[in-house]
């Protein structure tokens, strides 16, 4: 393993002055993700600021909603009261994540912050704009099964993998960081993850010592009619080769609002602004969710492997608002 | 009536292994230890132009740097002698001796450092330049050639193509299954010891005979010299039967630095330099008459080799060869072509060939029976054979009848609706589907020493290994049994040349191949404890018969006076002696050799027997899924497997070992598959997040049934291995329940969700 130094993080304002100061440095939470890139020598900093002490755990109501620490557990997060009773969307979509294991390392910070599974980024033998800019995108012409249908650049066809994230987008959720100059600032969640465009080593719109604090969630009345509905190749302890973060809300047969992300299709959580178009003001049928999922499908651009992804978005969305229309049964 | 064998007695190991008390290789250390970690080669084809270690030797820690130019010259190994004593080559390629790159992540350097993570560390900093040359990696576009290997040869029995262009019904396909990876949960590592010219290897290997035997070659040292111990394995099938570089590696690692190098491989590494499962395109012509009799079975395997420049041992998936022994038919064809690609070596992988090739020829069968519309269980019993078609040899022992109709009974089949689509469960498609499972049921030379000591116990000695399957606790069952002493007091060592030579873990062969080995020396040890008996004139014994006596409760006994007995302890001390022993050699016929504790030369599979009979288990195993079709979601609802593989020496771990089987299936069927990237040939699945074996949310309830009918003819036990077949006929099962219940045949294994769109 490469040296570097480990610095323990002591308050908010430390801990990114810290990272701050070093351009090579980076904040450690679980771990589950950045000490698996070091082993792999995809990522090298040269400093870890462990902020996994900070008392950024809290999950608590506020005057419009929730917020959730950045340093709460995914696994306390998912089965917190306030977030099963009020957001289940976002508890299914953490809970299809990763294992228990994990879920209970790995923060909600991290988890936001997460970088993408794209086989070639990992393999420091192979070429990788994300890893290396200008080496060339390995994947555009290789294996990209799991790759981008949406938003890809000749430069990048990486997706982003997570799942809370996905939830985080429909539930039109307000990322919270603290910067540079001691000052907060807010990001709402669709801003957040970026597309690769010609820069595609950035995988969001964070700076450089920024440090995520928490994430708000708004009142909605989604509560009883989401669904999250995750594709893999295996039952569980795969990431997803598409999801669908669906979320309904009914005035009587009609659906007044509508929220359709699908994930793993591109550089960031796809929320579909034609899917959601096609729902709103519409009965809550299936002919509606047919329309709903050809809109969203539309513009994809699928790569040489990944073509299937059309149409299992497609199928995906369908079957995702139909049952959140049955409160999730199969 | 057996008092130990069969029952399903607990792993004598258990406890030594969840304690964590049991010592695989890795976690030996010596004083000193250096650790070695390999540089792997970016190229698939071409050479190495230049290697530049000086950043790498400054390095923290690092004591040498070994490149080609400076690494030990390794002598090559000969392989005709190398093939007679039972070692399992494949990948003829010796660490560093050239600059030729044959595949990618090939070792081209090595590290050997103070600290694992320096040496990791310092593998980064070398810098290699290379001499490219485009590689071959599809499988579809190379051309296809003839493999070296004998087993590859082409069968034709009767006339084949003329057979089935004339049949009335005629099945014609192309199936498909992926590379896959062993990816046991113990990495290959190993520590090697040089003392002056001895080599002490703890290595995770499953032939300690067959490594000890390639290490005296390479470093030309009497193999008297080598030592390598493997007591015990993290799982392997079959990934840790070859001799990979990594061996000679090590060994030259601690010759260089004079000091314990220890190597364990990442995980990446595992996926890249210690074989697959190659990739196969089969094509399967099934012709048969109306009432579903086959008359003609084509079986043409495409597959692939490494594209070595020395092809001699070369190994290659062979899809169509035991398969061949499934059904009773006139006119057959097996036919197996390989394309030369730039890849590490195919190795042998859990039902080598069976597996894959079964996918085939049992997905081609299920097509057959909805063809004919004959329920597929039917057609199985129609075409049911007695003999192996090929060979004509009858079998052994074949109770595949009742795996068939029992398992079917047990399992509910004749619910199964023959048309496609008929039973829905919410989102929910559900299917039933059937295959057959086979193995065969091979055998070796073997040599074991049993020890009665006078405090009771015994020792039990051989160099079969425990991959954790259970060998440790059947041969002490079987000790048990023939010494009349509890399982307890057996004390059993395995897997170190310094014990009698045996087995090789291969071929599910160790059952078959230990236990009538260890049955025998107990026989040798019964008279040799009598003889030490009745020197003593006031014994019970005087006057008596060996007849006379039987072993039981720690002691000779009377069988006409059950009273009348003399404990081992009693005969020992009477004798003067600590202990008694005996080291028996039986080759596969049951013989004893002349020469004890010998094992000279291992003739694989000619021996007398195999001209008489043919060896062979069989097996049914039936599934049912649920598919949701919107998405191509496949679960596996509940899978039912009855096995006939002579007697179970041990419920228990014979069970264990059909409900690792059955997932191993799972994992062809629906999930595992390795995908090299066309331009570089490297792996991109390279790491158990790309690479999905199965987790236990993909495992349903298993049932396993086992027909538990001894075949003497195979061995005096008449106990045939376990392993291998269980992981059998699951995957065509599955892909059967899939059609069944969906209408759609996919003929492409891993049965992914985009397959289904
Ligand atoms: C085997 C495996 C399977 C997985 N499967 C899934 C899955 O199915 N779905 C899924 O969504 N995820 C999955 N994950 C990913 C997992 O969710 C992430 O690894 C985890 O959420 C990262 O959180 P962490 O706290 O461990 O982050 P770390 O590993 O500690 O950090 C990750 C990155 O975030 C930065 N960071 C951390 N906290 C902050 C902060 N507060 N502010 C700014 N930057 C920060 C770090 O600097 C680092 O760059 C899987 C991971 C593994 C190892
Ligand atoms: S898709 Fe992006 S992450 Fe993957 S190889 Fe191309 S540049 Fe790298």
């Amino acid at each position: 393993m490469r040296p570097f130094k480990y610095t323990e993080g002591k308050d908010e304002t430390s801990a990114v002055r810290a990272v701050v100061v070093n351009r090579e440095s980076k904040f450690l939470a679980g771990g589950t993700n950045l000490i698996d890139l070091m082993k792999e020598y995809v990522e090298r900093p040269n400093e870890l600021v462990d902020v996994s002490q900070l008392p950024l755990a809290q999950i608590k109501n506020t005057s419009n909603g929730i917020s959730i620490g950045a340093l709460a557990k995914n696994g306390a997060t998912a089965n917190h009261p306030l977030v099963r009773q009020n957001y289940p969307l976002l508890s299914m979509a953490i809970l299809a994540g990763a294992s228990g294991q994990l879920r209970n390392m790995a923060t909600n910070g991290g988890n936001l912050m997460q970088r993408t599974r794209c086989q070639y980024f990992y393999d420091i033998a192979m070429p990788c704009n994300k890893r290396e800019p200008g080496t060339g995108c390995g994947a555009l012409e290789g294996i990209n099964r799991i790759h981008a249908i949406f938003g890809w650049s000749d430069k990048c066809v990486a997706t982003y993998p997570g799942d809370m994230a996905n939830a985080l987008y429909a539930l039109d959720a307000v990322v919270r960081v603290k910067g540079a100059n001691g000052q907060e600032r807010t990001i709402p969640i669709q801003d957040f993850h970026r597309l690769p465009g010609n820069e595609p080593q950035k995988d969001n719109n964070l700076e450089h010592g920024e440090l995520i604090i928490g994430i708000d969630l708004p009142k909605n009345n989604f509560a009883n009619k989401s669904y999250y509905l995750k594709v893999r190749d295996r039952a569980s302890y795969a990431f997803a080769l598409v999801s669908v973060a669906a979320a309904l809300e009914t005035d009587g047969s009609n659906i007044r609002q509508a929220r359709v992300v699908l994930g793993s299709v591109a550089h960031k959580p796809w929320r579909s602004g034609e899917a959601e178009k096609a729902l709103v003001g519409k009965p809550a049928t299936d002919a509606t969710f047919n329309a709903a999922a050809e809109a969203a499908l539309k513009e994809a651009k699928p790569l040489a492997h990944n073509g299937y992804k059309v149409e299992l978005g497609k199928r995906a969305i369908v079957l995702a608002l139909q049952r959140a229309m049955n409160g999730g049964a199969e | 009536m057996a008092k130990f064998i069969g029952k399903p007695v607990d792993r004598v190991d258990g406890r030594l292994k969840v304690t964590g008390q049991a010592k695989y290789a890795a976690e030996y250390t010596h004083k000193n230890m250096a650790y070695a970690f390999p540089v792997l080669s970016k190229i698939a084809s071409g050479e190495v132009a230049a290697i530049d270690a000086a950043e790498a030797e400054k390095a923290p820690g690092v004591l040498t740097v070994l490149t080609h130019k400076n690494a030990l010259r390794l002598q090559p190994i000969d392989v005709d002698q190398s093939i007679k004593t039972g070692s399992l080559l494949g990948e003829l390629l010796l660490p560093l001796q050239d600059t030729k790159i044959f595949y990618a992540n090939q070792y081209i350097a090595c590290i050997v450092a103070e600290t694992y993570e320096q040496a990791r560390y310092a593998a980064l900093l070398v810098k290699v330049k290379y001499k490219e040359t485009k590689p071959a990696i599809d499988l579809e576009k190379e051309p296809k050639v003839d493999s070296t290997s004998p087993r590859a040869k082409q069968v034709i029995v009767g006339t084949p193509v003329e057979a089935f262009n004339s049949a009335p019904v005629k099945i014609e396909q192309v199936y498909k299954v992926a590379t896959e990876n062993h990816h046991p949960m113990e990495p290959h590592s190993l520590i090697a010891a040089w003392e002056g010219e001895k080599l002490t290897v703890y290595n995770a290997t499953q032939g300690v005979h067959s490594s000890r035997h390639l290490l005296a070659q390479t470093f030309n040292v009497p193999k008297e010299n080598v030592r390598v111990i493997a007591s015990f394995i993290g799982g392997a099938f079959g990934t840790k039967a070859m001799f990979w570089a990594t061996e000679p590696l090590a060994g030259m690692a601690a010759r260089v630095t004079k000091r314990p190098v220890k190597i364990v491989l990442t995980r990446p590494m595992m996926q890249h330099c210690t074989g697959n499962r190659g990739a196969t395109r089969q094509s399967v012509y099934l012709g048969a008459t109306r009432d579903g009799k086959l008359v003609s079975r084509r079986h043409i395997t495409e597959t692939c080799v490494a594209r070595l420049d020395d092809r001699r041992t070369e190994y290659l998936e062979l899809a169509g060869g035991n398969t061949s022994s499934t059904y009773a038919c006139p006119n057959i064809e097996i036919t197996h072509k390989v394309a030369l690609l730039n890849v590490n070596s195919p190795t042998p992988m859990r039902a080598p060939g069976e597996a894959p090739g079964l996918f085939a020829l049992e997905s081609a069968m299920d097509e057959l029976a909805f063809e004919l519309k004959i329920d597929p269980v039917q057609l199985r019993l129609i075409n049911y054979g007695e003999a192996n078609p090929i060979n004509k040899l009858p079998y052994s022992s074949k109770h595949l009848k009742e795996c068939y109709e029992q398992g079917a009974a047990k399992f509910g089949w004749s619910l199964r609706k023959s048309e496609p689509r008929q039973t829905r469960d919410g989102e929910w498609l559900v299917g039933y589907g059937m295959a057959t499972a086979l193995y065969p049921g091979y055998r070796s030379p073997s040599a074991a020493r049993v020890r009665v000591n006078s405090d009771g116990t015994v020792s039990v000695q051989t160099a079969a290994h425990d991959l954790g399957t259970g060998t440790y606790t059947i041969v002490a069952q079987t000790a048990a049994e023939f010494l009349g002493v509890p399982v307890n007091k057996i004390k059993v060592a395995l897997a170190d040349t310094d014990l009698p030579q045996s087995t090789l873990a291969g071929g599910s062969r160790t059952a078959a191949t230990v236990i009538p080995n260890i049955q025998a020396a107990c026989e040798a040890l019964r008279k040799k404890l009598f003889e030490l008996a009745t020197k003593n004139n006031s014994s019970v014994f005087s006057g008596k018969n060996i007849a006379d006596v039987e072993l039981r409760d720690g002691g000779l006994f009377l069988k006409s006076d059950t009273n009348k007995g003399e404990t081992f302890e009693t005969i020992l001390k009477a004798a003067k002696i600590d202990s008694v022993e005996e080291c028996v050699t039986v080759n596969p016929e049951g013989q004893k050799s002349n020469e004890p504790c010998f094992v000279s030369e291992i003739p694989a599979e000619q021996n007398a027997d195999t001209k008489k009979w043919d060896f062979h288990s069989f097996g049914a195993q039936f599934v049912e899924v649920g598919v949701n079709e919107q998405i191509g979601i496949v679960r596996v609802r509940r899978v039912l497997s009855y096995h006939d593989c002579g007697r179970i020496m041990n419920k228990k771990t014979a069970r264990s070992q059909a409900f690792g089987g059955v997932i191993f299936g799972i994992g062809m069927a629906l999930t595992e598959e390795s995908h090299y990237d066309p331009r570089s040939a490297r792996f991109v699945t390279r790491n158990l997040a790309d690479y999905h074996v199965p987790v236990n949310a993909d495992v349903p309830e298993i049932e396993v049934y086992f027909t538990n009918q001894p075949d003497y003819k195979n061995n005096p036990l008449g106990a045939r291995g376990v392993g291998e077949i269980v992981a059998t006929g699951v995957a065509p099962a599955i892909a059967n329940a899939i059609f069944n219940a969906t209408g759609k045949r996919i003929r492409e294994a891993p049965i992914t969700p985009d397959k289904f769109l």
